[in-house]
């Protein structure tokens, strides 16, 4: 059994008197343990795939199974809790809540899966520290850097162990030299058997990943796997960097 | 117990929304403030109204006609104004035929000074009784006797002093044996009564009782007399009423087709038409503070859309996250109702102060069933107008919520 199985799915929206394909009969299969990047341009019908997958919507047409299960038919509240179990969402803007602490930023998809305080606060010092924020846990977002309110974004992405970690373009608000630091988080979490789904527009992004299915005009126009000699000096980078810290991912203090 | 962090979740997101937004959050409430102040205090108001004026009603005993020239409540004046006196006359006959009655006090009432040396209080209720008025007005005793029959019939300058003037005549002294002067009469003090209070129709405690023989004979000439008619409880009252308005017909010569020319009150007939003007100012002041609670919902239901729009894109990232419908519903419901709340108590703590500053005045208490109502009422406002928006938001489409900028 799949992760991801996704057969002829079709999204229509209506615009107006028309209405607009944004996903034609898009078939799909993602293993448990793939790290693997959805590109294509803005309009492709990339984000529409990708909110299908995070069961953030429903398909107009076609059948979704998420871990066996099928996710098209499930109401908002069955769509809610799926969410909450199976998927770790990272945005590009990182969607924190300006207002709370790292830990509580952290802690909200525990608490909406009912977990105890105490049980709730270990939890998520220990994806805190998981990422590389161990000593930020009590800052709120504003005290922290780009690349450090992406970590928390993770680390929340992270804290309800989901079967599926789902980023949309992850480093579109950040430097280059940051967003290298994020996709060596992922490749790490990769490494570590989850399950990662990267949306973006960069072919520099997708080729950090092992599989890049191209998106364009709401259908798959390609499905590579990227063998580690294509994945490009940026890569290399990042694995160079890897390297030096092979146990978890630098802090990242002192950056713009 | 999943229910239950959702619940303290909501509430510590409520909270910390109003926090945002204090001046925002205190400026939407002060229609609720001005509701619940208003209601508070007209709650306080009545039901201090209405217990003074029990107190006072319950000097008059529920088992008791009064047999009048005058009607208590109604009466048309230009008819009613040429009616004879009730006489004593009148009063003794009735006495002599009534079979329904326990004892028939008589009882006038006139004004003027007395003094003891050189003290001396002016315009005092003087009330002339006969020996069954302190019966039946159920005066107690804290000192001395009533007067007896003996007393009333012999003419005998005795007289009964009320709480208040007792107090003012012989303030470090007994007066019991005093000789007193009413109107320049010397009268003995034989007894004082205990305080009765009430304020609404006269200071009893500010009277001196005399023998009504004695009243007639040195000071008012044909009174206008008020006969109190004691029955064997509130149960006879009707029955007796029959009887006393035959014989009062009698003795006063009434053709068939002549309409009472005097009156037969009672307490519980006063009582009825206070309730009456009570539940009519109780009307208008629940109609003021509803409008101005109508007008507090609509502000709060107002900012509650604002507050939704402004957080659109947090909603969305919540359900994102895994809340439910009903976790959002929650979160705003409580904004709403903790708004109308703080309203609520800021109401409330505009009018206790005021109650105090009514009391002087007027007896007014701020008892604790009207701030349970007021508290009831704030926060149901919050839960009604905060429904609507709440419902909004628990229902956004998280890919559009999150789409929002």
């Amino acid at each position: 059994m799949s992760l991801i199985e996704g057969k002829r799915l079709s999204k229509v929206y209506p615009m107006g008197e028309e209405t607009v394909h944004a996903l034609r009969d898009v078939s799909l299969t993602i293993e448990r343990g793939e790290y693997a990047a959805i590109m294509g341009p803005s309009g492709s019908g990339k984000s529409t795939l990708m909110n299908l997958l995070g069961c953030l919507d429903s398909p107009s047409d076609g059948e979704f199974r998420l871990n066996g299960v099928e996710v098209g038919e499930m109401d908002d509240n069955e769509l809610a809790d799926i969410r909450n179990r199976e998927i770790g969402f990272v945005f590009q803007t990182f969607n924190l809540l300006a207002r709370a602490t790292a830990l509580r930023n952290v802690e909200l998809p525990l608490i909406y899966a009912g977990m105890a305080g105490k049980a709730r606060r270990q939890r998520a010092l220990e994806v805190l520290a998981q990422v590389g924020l161990g000593d930020r846990v009590a800052h709120k977002p504003n005290e922290l850097s780009g690349g450090q309110r992406q970590r928390v974004a993770i680390a929340r992405a992270l804290v309800n162990r989901p079967s599926l970690i789902l980023a949309d373009e992850p480093t579109g608000n950040l430097d280059s030299k940051t967003g290298i630091e994020i996709m060596a988080l992922f490749e790490e979490l990769s490494r570590q058997g989850n399950t990662i789904l990267v949306v973006t527009h960069e072919e520099e992004i997708a080729r950090y990943a092992r599989r890049v299915i191209r998106i364009r005009d709401g259908a798959i126009a390609g499905d590579e796997v990227i063998w580690p000699g294509k994945r490009g000096q940026a890569v290399d980078r990042m694995e160079r960097w890897l390297s030096k810290l092979p146990d978890s991912p630098a802090p990242t203090e002192g950056e713009g | 117990m999943k229910l239950r962090r959702e619940l303290s979740e909501s509430v510590r997101i409520s909270w910390a929304a109003i926090g945002e937004n204090k001046l925002r959050a205190a400026l939407t409430t002060l229609g609720i403030v001005i509701g619940v102040a208003t209601v508070s205090l007209m709650g306080s108001a009545i039901a201090g109204l209405k217990r003074t004026f029990e107190d006072s009603l319950s000097l008059m005993g529920t088992d008791v006609l009064f047999v009048e020239k005058f009607d208590w409540i109604s009466g048309d004046w230009r008819e009613t104004r040429n009616r004879r006196n009730i006489t004593l006359r009148n009063a003794r006959r009735l006495k002599e035929e009534l079979t329904l009655a326990l004892a028939v006090s008589v009882e006038s009432k006139s004004q003027g000074d007395v003094s003891y040396e050189e003290r001396s209080a002016s315009s005092v209720s003087i009330t002339g009784g006969n020996e069954s008025t302190s019966l039946v007005r159920g005066f107690l005793l804290s000192a001395g006797r009533y007067f007896t029959k003996a007393d009333v019939d012999g003419l005998r300058p005795v007289c009964v002093l009320g709480f208040s003037l007792a107090e003012k005549l012989f303030p470090y002294s007994n007066p019991l044996g005093r000789r007193i002067k009413i109107r320049g009469k010397k009268f003995e003090v034989v007894g004082v009564l205990e305080k009765l209070g009430g304020f609404l129709f006269e200071d009893v405690d500010n009277q001196v009782i005399v023998p009504i023989t004695c009243l007639v004979a040195d000071m008012v000439w044909n009174p206008n007399v008020s006969i109190g008619v004691k029955t064997a409880g509130a149960g006879h009252l009707e029955d007796a009423r029959i009887e006393t308005r035959g014989i009062m017909r009698k003795i006063r010569r009434l053709a068939p087709n002549q309409k009472d020319d005097f009156a037969i009150n009672q307490q519980s007939a006063l009582m009825e038409e206070f309730l009456k003007t009570g539940g009519a100012i109780a009307a208008g002041g629940l109609l003021i503070t509803g409008l101005s609670l109508l007008v507090g919902g609509i502000g709060i239901m107002n900012v509650m859309f604002v507050s939704v729009l402004e957080r659109t894109r947090e909603i969305g990232l919540r359900k994102a996250l895994g809340a439910r419908r009903r976790t959002i519903l929650i979160q705003f419901l409580l904004e709403a109702v903790f708004i109308c709340l703080f309203g609520g108590l800021l109401g409330l703590a505009l009018a206790w102060p005021a109650a105090l500053l009514l009391q002087q005045a007027f007896p007014a208490t701020l008892a604790w069933p009207v701030v349970l109502a007021a508290l009831t009422v704030s926060i149901l406002t919050g839960l009604i107008s905060g429904y609507l928006p709440a419902h909004r938001a628990a229902k956004l489409n998280p890919v559009d919520a999150l789409r929002q900028e």
